[in-house]
């Protein structure tokens, strides 16, 4: 068993470990926390793929900044608990068969592709994932997507001010 | 490189705790983070794809895709926060107003 083999091992289970715990917490916060975690075992993931930047900008946005939002607003409005009881009955159960149903199906699909994708052995580009690589392809490629996103978060700004201004009546 | 179908079960596997946690969750900042989740579970097969086929499309992809996540929140976040003024109550299946 190779040393990446086992880190990648461990690093799954965490990370479904702490997916799941975010699943079945009852207190608001302790999804949060579990939600952190995650993140971060995926932004060593990335690492592992050779995408340092992604990976970075993953550990400073997703779990810097959203969580931090996230859990700001869960004690702001002091609604950590929420009754576990379904309005549906057969909800749950229900629910818990279409994931088992969509499990298969993905299993199914990735046990049908082994052998049919060739393991990669090229080497790696020295540069590959970097930041100015990141740069280059995001600054020729896909300027215009670029200048879009930076409207959206601008749209994203002003509508969220709007929506919580109090109204003065 | 490990095979790109260990990275693909695991992100499925997060898809679809978090395609569970919106089915079954009533808090609606649960529901919310399992959408976050299932974004994220995208981002992984996204950039092992991209390491595979030894491109950096799929990274670029993956950089949107936080951007976009990064806006939802704020919204989302700020309907959350709207909705428990008026209703003093974020679980989503009180949220029935318009039901006829």
């Amino acid at each position: 068993m190779t040393p990446q083999l086992l880190l990648f091992i461990v690093l799954a289970l965490v990370a479904i470990a702490s997916a799941l715990g975010m699943l079945v917490s009852r207190n608001a916060i302790y999804s949060a926390l579990f939600l952190v975690l995650n993140f971060a075992t995926i932004a060593v993931f990335f690492l592992l793929l050779d995408a340092p930047f992604i990976a970075i900008a993953q550990i400073s946005v997703y779990t810097g900044a959203i969580m931090v939002l996230f859990l700001f607003v869960i004690m702001l409005l002091g609604a950590e608990r929420a009754g576990l009881v379904q309005a549906i009955r057969w909800q749950l159960p229900l629910a818990i068969a279409l994931a088992i149903i969509l499990m298969l199906e993905a299993g199914y699909i990735l046990l049908g592709q082994r052998g049919v994708v060739p393991l990669v052995t090229t080497p790696l580009p020295q540069d590959f994932g970097s930041p100015a690589q990141v740069g280059t392809t995001l600054f020729t490629g896909y300027l215009l997507p670029f200048e879009i996103t930076s409207v959206l978060l601008l749209v994203a700004m002003i509508g969220a001010i709007v929506l919580t201004v109090k109204e003065k009546r | 490189m490990l095979p790109v179908q260990y990275y693909l079960a695991l992100a499925v596997i997060l898809f679809i705790i978090g395609a569970l946690g919106v089915l079954i969750r009533r808090n609606a900042i649960v529901v919310f983070m399992s959408v976050e989740l299932m974004l994220n579970a995208a981002n992984l097969a996204f950039v092992a794809y991209a390491r595979f086929w030894q491109s950096m499309h799929g990274q670029i992809f993956v950089f949107f895709i936080i951007t976009v996540a990064a806006a939802e929140v704020a919204i989302g976040l700020a309907l959350i926060v709207t909705i428990f003024r008026t209703k003093a109550s974020i679980d989503v299946d009180q949220i029935s107003t318009l039901k006829g």
